[in-house]
C-alpha cells in the first residue's frame, strides 16, 4: 500500500562547494536514526573517493528518511543529493524535476556564490518551494543577517525565516526537519491506479546488481516482477529488485506516486538508460512521456594517451569500465604521430574531464598525457556541407572552408570589488562580451558572453589566480556563433606536431604562437643539433624560436672500473627516453605537451 | 684447490683477437686515504691503521690466483690506483710487482704507474717506488691556487706540489699530473693562465678533468642543499674545454682522450687498454676486470668494502662476482670507451660483437651533424662530437 502523498516530502539541497551540503545531509540522516550511530561516516552520500576529496557530488544520491514530526505524524522524507556542478546541469535539472522543494544552504560567513545561483535558478524553474538554511552560524565570522539580506537581493527569495544552523555542531537541525514538513509541499498529484509514469532520475553500475536505476513515481504503482519499458530508448526489462535507500538498499514490494526508489532489471550498461527518460508498464503504458528529455551531449574534448605506450590496452580497459557507469562520456580511438595510440574523449565540461582523468590515473594507476581541451566547431564548407570538428588535427583544408562557428557560453562570475578590474581584463582578453554588471554589497556580479574554447583552456585557473581564489564562476552553454578562427600548428624541427595543434582566434594567434614557441624552447632539452620551433597558420609562420644545439655533454672521467657504472647511467638515460616522444629526430619530453598548453600570459 | 678456475670459459690459448688489439694490463686498487676529498666518488676509505704486510700478501695472492689462468699472456702495464696508492710502503708495492713478475712475462716496455699525492711525506718514498719497479707517477695536483686546493679538500699546497713534481721528474722516466677545472667562480681567463702555468711545469702527460658533482660525494650533498654556487654553466664549461684543447695542442700535447693530453708516445698505455677495450685484471677492493675472447668476455667485480675484501681474499677469492657479459653489453662498453679516443674505434670489431650498435643510418646522421667521422674501419668523434659524447653514444646504441 502506497504512502499518502500528504505524508511525503521530496527535496534536494542546493549549495556551493564547502558550504555544508553533505554535512547537513549527514546530520539529517543521523538525527532521524536512519543510520545507526556506529555506521556513520562523514559524507554518507558521497560514495566515491574523488567526490569526498573534492567535496563535490558527481552522481545523484538519494536517501529515504522516516521523520516523526511534531504534529504526531510520521513523514517520509526523500532527499536527492544532486550533482553540484554546471557540467552536470542537465542531470541537475532532472533531479530537480523529481522533487518539489529545495533547501538552499548558504555559508553564513561567505554568502552566495555563482554556483549556488545557477542551481537555485534551476530549482526555481522547477517550481520548487525553497527553505533557506544559513550554515556555520557557530563561526565568529558568521553574519546571518547580512547574508539573508544578500540572498533576498541577489536571488529574490524571502530569506526572513531562514533556519540558522551549524551542521557541524548539530545546532538547528530539528528546525530544518520541521521546516521541510511544514514549508515544503507534498507531491502535487498522483494516481496509484493510473498507468505507470516514472522518471529515470539517475542510473549507475553496480558490480553485483548490474545497472541500478533511480526513479521517481509520478503516476501508477511499480511492483517487483513488473515488465517495464523505457519510453525514449525503447528498452524493455523485468523488475528484479525494487527498493529504497536508507541510504543502504532496502527492498520494498512496491513504489507508489510521489515515492522515490530504485530498481534493477538485468540492464547491462548505463548507456541503455537515459536520465530524464519515462518508465512505464509494457502492457499498460501511459500515453505521453514526461517533458524535457534530452540526451546529454559532450561539449569538451581532449586526447588521453598513456605515458607508457605499453599501457594502451590498460587504458582501453579503464575507459571502457568507466564508460559503463557514465553514459555522458564518449570515447573513440585516436592515433597521434607524437603520442602514439590513445583515445579522443568527450566530456560534459572541464570538471567532468578532470574527474575522469583523475579516476583513470588513480583507480587504474595509468599515467596520462592529456592534450589541449578542445570544443566542437561547426565548419561550414564551401560546398554547403557542415562538419563537426572535435579535434584540431582533423581540420580540413582552409581553402574548402567557407566559415567556422564556435560555441559560446554565458558565464556568471561573482567577485569581490577589489579584483573586479582583473576579472574584466581577463574576460576581455578571452574575447568576452559583457552582458551585465551589478553589485551585491561589496561584491560584483558580472555576466559575460565568452567563447567556450577560451574557457576550456585555463580560464578557471587564471580566474582563481587573479582573484586569489575569491571569485566564483559558473556557466551555461549558449549558442554557436561565427568568428575568425584558424588552426595553429606547431612545428618542431620543421615537422608539425599534431598533438600541439590548437584552434585559435586569428587576432590572438600571434600572441599565442609566440608564447607557445617560447615555452617549448624552455621545455625541450637541448639536443645535438639546433632546432627551430615555429607556430604556423596554413603555410605561414607566425612565430619562431631556435633552440640552440647542446654544447657539452660528456663524462670527464671514464676508466676501467667506470665501464659498468657509466653504462648503467646510459641505460638510465635510455629508460628516461621512454618518457620522451620521438618526433622526427627530436625527442620531446612528455611534460612539454601538458605545460606548453598552460599559458602564464 | 686454491687455484680453481677463476675464468671459466676463457680460452687462454686463443685470446689473440682482444689482447692484440687492446693489450693486457693489471690494475691494483689501494682503497685508503688520509682524508676523503669532497668531489671524490671513488672507493676510498679513511682508517687509522693499515697492516701493510697483510694487505701486501692478500694482493699478491689474488694476483697469483688470476695469473694461474692467464700465464701465457704478456703483461703490458700495471697501474696502482686508489684511494691513495702513495700511502703504500715501497715494500708493499714491491711485493705486488714481484707477484706479477712471477705470473707473467713482462713486456720490454712495461709501464708501471703509481698515483701519488704531491706531499712531502710521500715524495720521500719516490726513490723506493722506483726501486720496486715503478717507472711512471701520476700526481694529484688538482689546482695551482691555494684557495681552490682547500676547497677541493686537498692536504697539500702549491709549493709542495711544485717540489713533488721536481722530485718526480728526477726519479721517474715519465710523469703526469691531474688538474680539476671548471671550479667554483673560475673564469675563462683564470683557467687560461692556470693551464699555461701547468703546461710550463708539465713533463709529458696531463689529465685535465672538468669538475663533476657526483652522487654520493660531499659536493653532491652541498649542491643539493643549495650550496656550491658559481659552477660554470654549459656554455662556459664548453668554452673552457675548447680553450684546454687549444692551449694543450699548441704546447705539443695531443688530446688523445676526452680528458687526457700527452706528448707523442707518452700516452698512458695502461689507460689505453680500457679505452681500446682490451683485457685487464682488477685486483683489490671494488676493482673491476675484463677478460675474454671475441665472443666471450668475463666481467669481474671484487668486494668493495676493504675489510670484507680482505676477509674474502684471505679465504680464497676477493671476487664478489664474475659473469659473462653478453655481446650487446660488450659492444656498448666498447662503443662508450672507444669513442673517447682521438683514434676512434674499429667499427668492424664493434659490429662483430653486435651489428645493431652504431647502425649505418645512425652513424650517417651523426656524420651529417659533423659529430663523428667514418673512415674505412675507423669510427671516431670530431672535436665537437667528443664534447657531446654522451649524446653521441646514446644515439648509436640500439
Amino acid at each position: 500500500m502506497s504512502t499518502p502523498l500528504s505524508r511525503i516530502r521530496n527535496f534536494s539541497i542546493v549549495a556551493h562547494i564547502d558550504h555544508g551540503k553533505s554535512t547537513l545531509a549527514d546530520r539529517l540522516i543521523q538525527l532521524t536514526g536512519t543510520v545507526a550511530e556506529r555506521d556513520m561516516k562523514a559524507q554518507m552520500l558521497d560514495a566515491m573517493d574523488i567526490e569526498r576529496e573534492r567535496g563535490i557530488t558527481i552522481k545523484a544520491n538519494t536517501v529515504r528518511i522516516d521523520y516523526p514530526a511534531q504534529d504526531g505524524h510520521t513523514y517520509i522524507l526523500n532527499l536527492i543529493d544532486t550533482p553540484g556542478h554546471v557540467d552536470f546541469a542537465y542531470e541537475v535539472s532532472r533531479s530537480m524535476r523529481a522533487v518539489e522543494g529545495s533547501l538552499l544552504v548558504v555559508d553564513a560567513t561567505q554568502g552566495v556564490e555563482a554556483q549556488t545561483l545557477a542551481n537555485v535558478y534551476t530549482a526555481i524553474d522547477a517550481d520548487h518551494e525553497i527553505v533557506t538554511v544559513l550554515n556555520k552560524i557557530d563561526l565568529p565570522a558568521a553574519e546571518p543577517e547580512r547574508i539573508a539580506e544578500q540572498i533576498e537581493d541577489v536571488i529574490g527569495i524571502d530569506a526572513s525565516n531562514a533556519c540558522l544552523i551549524s551542521a557541524k555542531t548539530g545546532v538547528g537541525i530539528p528546525d530544518v526537519l520541521e521546516a521541510i514538513v511544514k514549508r515544503l509541499p507534498p507531491p502535487h498529484s498522483g494516481d496509484p491506479d493510473a498507468p505507470l509514469k516514472a522518471m529515470l532520475v539517475d542510473s549507475w553500475y553496480d558490480p553485483y546488481l548490474g545497472v541500478v536505476v533511480l526513479v521517481r513515481i509520478m503516476d501508477g504503482t511499480l511492483k517487483k516482477g513488473d515488465n517495464i519499458r523505457m519510453m525514449r530508448t525503447g528498452g524493455k526489462y523485468g523488475v528484479d529488485k525494487l527498493g529504497v535507500f536508507r541510504p543502504a538498499m532496502q527492498d520494498v514490494k512496491e513504489l507508489g506516486p510521489g515515492e522515490i526508489g530504485f530498481f534493477t532489471g538485468s540492464i547491462k550498461q548505463v548507456r541503455d538508460t537515459k536520465v530524464g527518460d519515462t518508465i512505464t508498464h509494457e502492457k499498460r503504458p501511459c500515453e505521453t512521456p514526461l517533458p524535457g528529455f534530452k540526451p546529454s551531449i559532450p561539449v569538451v574534448f581532449c586526447g588521453l594517451f598513456p605515458v607508457d605506450a605499453a599501457e594502451f590496452e590498460d587504458l582501453r580497459d579503464s575507459i571502457e569500465k568507466l564508460a559503463l557507469n557514465d553514459a555522458s562520456f564518449s570515447f573513440e580511438m585516436e592515433t597521434s604521430a607524437a603520442l602514439g595510440f590513445g583515445f579522443r574523449c568527450g566530456f560534459l565540461g572541464l570538471l567532468h574531464l578532470e574527474v575522469i582523468r583523475d579516476r583513470i590515473e588513480r583507480e587504474y594507476n595509468i599515467e596520462l598525457i592529456t592534450t589541449a581541451p578542445s570544443v566542437i566547431y561547426h565548419i561550414f564548407m564551401k560546398d554547403g556541407s557542415v562538419l563537426e570538428l572535435h579535434n584540431p588535427a582533423d581540420m580540413p583544408d582552409m581553402s574548402k572552408v567557407d566559415h567556422l562557428e564556435e560555441p559560446r557560453i554565458k558565464a556568471t562570475i561573482l567577485v569581490p570589488d577589489d579584483y573586479l578590474g582583473d576579472v574584466l581584463k581577463l574576460c576581455q582578453d578571452r574575447r568576452g562580451i559583457q552582458l551585465d554588471l551589478t553589485y551585491v554589497g561589496n561584491r560584483a556580479m558580472v555576466v559575460y558572453d565568452l567563447p567556450l574554447n577560451e574557457v576550456v583552456f585555463d580560464f578557471h585557473d587564471r580566474l582563481k589566480s587573479v582573484t586569489k581564489g575569491y571569485a566564483s564562476f559558473d556557466y551555461q552553454m549558449d549558442s554557436y556563433r561565427e568568428d575568425n578562427l584558424v588552426k595553429m600548428q606547431i612545428l618542431v624541427n620543421d615537422e608539425p606536431v599534431d598533438a600541439l595543434s590548437t584552434m585559435v582566434h586569428r587576432d590572438r594567434a600571434d600572441m599565442r604562437g609566440r608564447a607557445m614557441c617560447a615555452k617549448l624552447k624552455d621545455l625541450i632539452p637541448r639536443q645535438m643539433f639546433k632546432i627551430p620551433i615555429q607556430a604556423a597558420i596554413g603555410g605561414k609562420v607566425i612565430a619562431r624560436e631556435t633552440l640552440s644545439a647542446l654544447r657539452k655533454d660528456v663524462t670527464a672521467k671514464c676508466y676501467g672500473g667506470d665501464a659498468t657504472r657509466k653504462k648503467k647511467l646510459l641505460e638510465k638515460q635510455k629508460a628516461g627516453k621512454k618518457k620522451m616522444r620521438q618526433f622526427g629526430k627530436v625527442e620531446i619530453p612528455q611534460e612539454a605537451f601538458i605545460s606548453a598548453l598552460k599559458m602564464d600570459e | 684447490m686454491r687455484f680453481e678456475n677463476l675464468w671459466p670459459g676463457v680460452l687462454t690459448q686463443n685470446n689473440l683477437e682482444n689482447w692484440q688489439i687492446g693489450g693486457f694490463g693489471l690494475y691494483v686498487h689501494w682503497p685508503f686515504c688520509e682524508a676523503k676529498c669532497p668531489y671524490c666518488d671513488f672507493n676510498s676509505h679513511v682508517v687509522s691503521h693499515v697492516d701493510q704486510g697483510r694487505w701486501a700478501r692478500a694482493l699478491a695472492d689474488e694476483i697469483r690466483r688470476a695469473g694461474a689462468e692467464t700465464s701465457d699472456r704478456v703483461l703490458g702495464s700495471i697501474f696502482f690506483g686508489g684511494g691513495t696508492p702513495s700511502l703504500m710502503t715501497p715494500e708493499t708495492v714491491s711485493t705486488v710487482i714481484e707477484a706479477a713478475r712471477d705470473c707473467w712475462t713482462f713486456a720490454n716496455d712495461i709501464e708501471i704507474t703509481l698515483e701519488a699525492n704531491p706531499r712531502s711525506v710521500e715524495v720521500q718514498r719516490f726513490e723506493g717506488y722506483a726501486r720496486a719497479g715503478v717507472n711512471r707517477v701520476s700526481l694529484g695536483v688538482q689546482a695551482l691556487h691555494a684557495s681552490d686546493l682547500k676547497r677541493l679538500g686537498r692536504l697539500h699546497d702549491v709549493d709542495e706540489a711544485k717540489t713533488a713534481l721536481a722530485v718526480a721528474r728526477s726519479v721517474f722516466e715519465r710523469v703526469s699530473f691531474d688538474l680539476i677545472y671548471a671550479r667554483q667562480n673560475q673564469t675563462l681567463d683564470d683557467w687560461r693562465s692556470e693551464l699555461g702555468e701547468a703546461l710550463d711545469m708539465a713533463v709529458d702527460h696531463l689529465s685535465l678533468y672538468q669538475l663533476t658533482v657526483e652522487e654520493g660525494t660531499a659536493f653532491w650533498d652541498r649542491a643539493r642543499a643549495g650550496g656550491l654556487r658559481g659552477l660554470p654553466g654549459e656554455d662556459l664549461a664548453a668554452d673552457m674545454y675548447e680553450v684546454t684543447q687549444d692551449l694543450c695542442s699548441t704546447a705539443g700535447y695531443t688530446a688523445y682522450e676526452v680528458s687526457n693530453h700527452a706528448r707523442p708516445g707518452a700516452q698512458s698505455r695502461h689507460n689505453l687498454i680500457y679505452w681500446r677495450y682490451g683485457d685487464w685484471l682488477g685486483i683489490g677492493p671494488g676493482a673491476h676486470g675484463r677478460l675474454g675472447t671475441a665472443t666471450q668476455r668475463v666481467a669481474t667485480v671484487a668486494w668493495r668494502q676493504p675489510g670484507l675484501w680482505l676477509q674474502h681474499a684471505e679465504a680464497g677469492s676477493g671476487l664478489e662476482s664474475r659473469a659473462f657479459l653478453d655481446v650487446s653489453d660488450q659492444a656498448g662498453e666498447y662503443l662508450m670507451m672507444g669513442l673517447r679516443l682521438d683514434e676512434g674505434l674499429d667499427i668492424e670489431r664493434l659490429h662483430r660483437l653486435d651489428s645493431t650498435v652504431a647502425g649505418p643510418e645512425a652513424v650517417a646522421e651523426l656524420v651529417d651533424l659533423d659529430l663523428v667521422l667514418w673512415d674505412g674501419p675507423v669510427l671516431r668523434t670530431t672535436a665537437k662530437g667528443r664534447l657531446v659524447l654522451n649524446s653521441v653514444v646514446a644515439a648509436l646504441l640500439p
